[in-house]
């Protein structure tokens, strides 16, 4: 839409998260950020950069390290009718905060009987790569999306971290939205106006009839590239960027895997207990019949994420593990999948394991 | 050098303390020992140097002031120093709604607990029997519009502070009408226009909620102010601390109010902490602290006062700890001073100091209360609870269905 096109230009999702905040603190005074690093020279990755100057040191509260008790601080604000934003640097720090967020800020709501609010946001950033190790680098959606009352958020491109941002901001719920810090290097189109993505339900990015992909966060993007790649082969899937773990609305993905047939879901975390299991569940429980062979799951293995590059090599999931997969899924497309799975080995091993693929910064 | 603070309350005077210097030389290791605290100490050496025996010492232990007692008074050597006259006398009718409040309070508790055994308040319930005198002091300071969070012990608070009492007793039975429709049970009462925030039952869950509402407060310029209401234990936990350094930073318009009633569940306060003043936690943060005697309700009032005139003005927090005991069980309606957790002789000790029978007494020895007007009281009050309870018991309960999980 030449509109559009006009009032967008190509961010980063990082500055995308940044021009969404300070549209949302103009807009609405009610607005406030704190966290751990938020009025500091880096500026959580530069998602928060600039915007002490611009609304001070009230509104832009560099906090003490104490996460539980300013979630709870932020909770009682909330209550009485402000809306604030909270940062962690990384979803491990957020552990320390697991009360308040899974007792007062999901519960509060129904407890009083829907009398009270909690417009919460909280912004949690998975780490990965360069060393980051177990306890810098977890995701936790899971652990979230367990627990009812919470509504948690996984976006993949800046388009949808801006839009969601602002919708998490805009939302009478507490929204954790959990953020991949390689996708801060993505880039892509984003309006300029201000503007909400729905914080319901997935979107399709990729069309086809072969097999139903599922992937959250980063994972999307290794996902995209698979799915371009195999399509080259003429395997066309239908690719879902999952986008809101809580609440989960999977009508659109039981119709596709109804007409494919077929289901991968990539997992940003941990396979175990992961996000994948209870969409997997789900699906089958509605389309059992319609299944053409067994579900697949991809995601972390079953272990913390160590440090050494040289262990994480088979660590995450890959556009090559996913290709792989969809090889065996298919069997009678394996022969057609092998360029292509080739292909994905030699972009892998052209970038080191530990730093994000610059192939992701093409338009999504 | 004996150092006598009498006991260890000292006078409030927004962020001093006032102590006391007297007596002979021979306890000054003992007085330390005995958790009196460095500032203290060496204030008191300092005043026996300039010859005096009272002496003023700001939240950070700086000499503010000292004198002679004889020649100034305690209470002028305050007065001087915080600039306003002294409220000694809060008046019968202060003295009146506390006794009113705390009558309440207690024919309210002792009728759930007579009637708990009918089973139809199927909810835990810890009753405020015996600690009356915090709820009423404290609420009775504060206006309709200053948030209160509670725990688990809530029912207190939320009564003294204007919370509907039929709506409480729905709750407890699991009814519609129940403040929160069933959904809570007694360890979540709350009331919007009585301004009680929340009640929370994990331990200390509630103490960043209010401090959180503070800040909201703060935010929006208004003139309220939020109390943390808080037990023993919760000062061992982290997020006490956490929230606290917050308010000073920010000089939040919160009362952390902590009701020390020397046990978590069966466990004494010695079992848990080291023996020093629960006030010093304030202290350190650096907010004005005192202990006063919870069991006396206009103690509880006045250092309340101060509290919110300090929080309202825009000075910050302060941290007031008030001595009192639980009479009944951790929950439930009975007695348990026979399980072996404390003794009854400990009980009766504190049951000599009920804080209702100390305000009756009062009021009857100024000529404000007889047993005409007591009887009178508490018919009232039966009657209401009464109503209160019918209410309860007709209410229907919730079916099964909508329930609000998402805004």
């Amino acid at each position: 839409m030449p509109e559009r096109a006009r009032a967008s230009r190509r961010l980063n999702a990082a500055a995308a998260i940044l021009e969404a905040t300070a549209q949302c603190m103009d807009a609405d005074s009610s607005v406030f950020l704190m966290g751990e690093g938020v009025a500091d020279p880096k500026g959580i990755f530069g998602t928060t950069l600039g915007l002490v100057d611009r609304f001070g040191p009230d509104r832009v509260i560099e906090m003490p390290v104490a996460e539980n008790g300013l979630t709870g601080i932020a909770i009682g604000a909330a209550l009485m009718g402000r809306r604030p934003v909270m940062v962690h640097q990384r979803v491990d720090f957020a552990l320390l905060a697991l009360e308040q967020l899974l007792n007062n800020a999901a519960k509060t709501h129904f407890v009083t009987n829907g009398v009270h609010k909690v417009p919460l946001t909280v912004r949690m950033i998975i780490g990965r790569g360069w060393g980051q190790g177990p306890e810098h680098s977890q995701v936790f959606d899971s652990v979230f999306a367990h627990v009812p009352g919470l509504k948690v958020v996984m976006p993949s491109t800046p388009y949808e971290a801006k839009g969601m941002m602002v919708a998490a901001i805009r939302d009478d719920n507490p929204v954790i939205i959990l953020e991949h810090r390689w996708m801060h290097y993505a880039e892509g189109e984003v309006p300029l106006q201000l503007y909400e993505t729905p914080l319901i339900g997935p979107a399709l990015v990729r069309q086809g009839d072969d097999l139903t992909i599922v992937a959250s966060s980063y994972a999307l993007l290794e996902s995209i590239e698979a799915a371009d790649h195999i399509s080259e082969a003429g395997i066309h899937c239908d690719l879902f960027d999952l986008r809101i773990v809580r609440p989960l609305d999977l009508s659109l993905i039981i119709a596709s895997v109804r007409r494919t047939g077929r289901l991968v879901i990539v997992d940003t975390g941990w396979k175990m207990f992961g996000v994948g299991a209870e969409i997997m569940a789900q699906v089958t429980e509605a389309c059992f019949h319609d299944l053409k062979a067994s579900p697949r799951r991809l995601g972390l293995p079953d272990h913390p994420t160590p440090s050494s590059r040289g262990l994480a090599t088979t660590f995450y999931p890959t556009a090559q593990s996913l290709a792989e997969t969809i090889a065996a899924l298919i069997p009678e497309a394996a022969h057609r999948l092998a360029g292509p799975i080739k292909a994905l080995e030699n972009l892998r091993l052209s970038v080191p394991v530990d730093v994000p693929n610059p192939a992701f910064r093409v338009p999504f | 050098m004996h150092l006598s603070a009498h006991g260890h309350v000292t006078r409030f005077a927004d962020r001093v303390e006032v102590i006391s210097v007297s007596g002979d030389d021979s306890h000054w290791e003992d007085q330390l020992k005995s958790g009196w605290g460095t500032t203290r100490f060496f204030a008191a050496i300092e005043a026996r140097k300039a010859n005096s025996d009272l002496v003023l010492v700001d939240v950070m232990g700086a000499i503010v002031m000292s004198g002679k007692s004889q020649q100034q008074g305690l209470g002028a050597i305050v007065d001087t120093y915080a600039g306003r006259a002294r409220n000694d006398d809060l008046g019968n009718d202060v003295s009146l709604a506390l006794y009113k409040d705390m009558l309440r309070n207690r024919r309210i508790e002792e009728e759930i607990a007579r009637r708990y055994t009918d089973q139809e308040m199927r909810c835990p319930v810890h009753l405020s029997i015996g600690q009356e005198a915090v709820s009423a002091g404290v609420c009775l300071a504060l206006d309709r519009q200053d948030q209160i969070v509670s725990t688990h012990r809530a029912h207190a608070h939320y009564l003294s502070k204007g919370g509907d009492l039929k709506a409480m007793l729905a709750e407890f039975h699991g009814k519609a009408s129940g403040c929160c429709g069933g959904r809570g049970g007694s360890m979540h009462i709350f009331d919007v226009p009585a301004g009680v925030l929340l009640s929370l039952p994990i331990v200390g869950s509630g103490i960043p909620v209010a401090a959180g509402a503070a800040l909201a407060m703060k935010q929006r310029a208004e003139p309220h102010v939020a109390v943390a209401f808080l037990g023993d234990a919760a000062v061992e936990e982290g997020v006490f601390h956490e929230a606290a350094n917050f308010a000073v930073l920010h000089s939040l318009p919160v009362i952390f109010v902590c009701e020390n009633n020397l046990y978590s569940v069966y466990t004494p306060l010695k079992t848990r902490q080291p023996d020093l003043p629960l006030e010093r936690l304030g202290r350190c943060h650096g907010m004005p602290s005192i202990t006063a005697d919870g069991n006396d309700a206009e103690a509880v009032l006045a250092v309340t006062r101060s509290a919110v005139a300090r929080a309202r003005a825009g000075d910050g927090p302060s941290f007031l700890v008030f001595d009192t005991y639980r009479w009944l069980e951790h929950c439930g309606p009975n007695y348990d001073n026979d399980i072996g957790y404390r003794t009854p002789a400990e009980f009766e000790a504190w049951r000599g100091r009920d804080p209702l029978s100390r305000m009756e007494e009062h009021l009857r020895n100024n000529g404000i209360l007889d047993a005409g007007k007591i009887a009178a009281l508490e018919a009232d009050i039966d009657s209401e609870i009464d109503i209160a309870f019918k209410f309860a018991l007709e209410s229907p309960l919730p079916g099964p269905g909508e329930v609000n999980v998402y805004a």
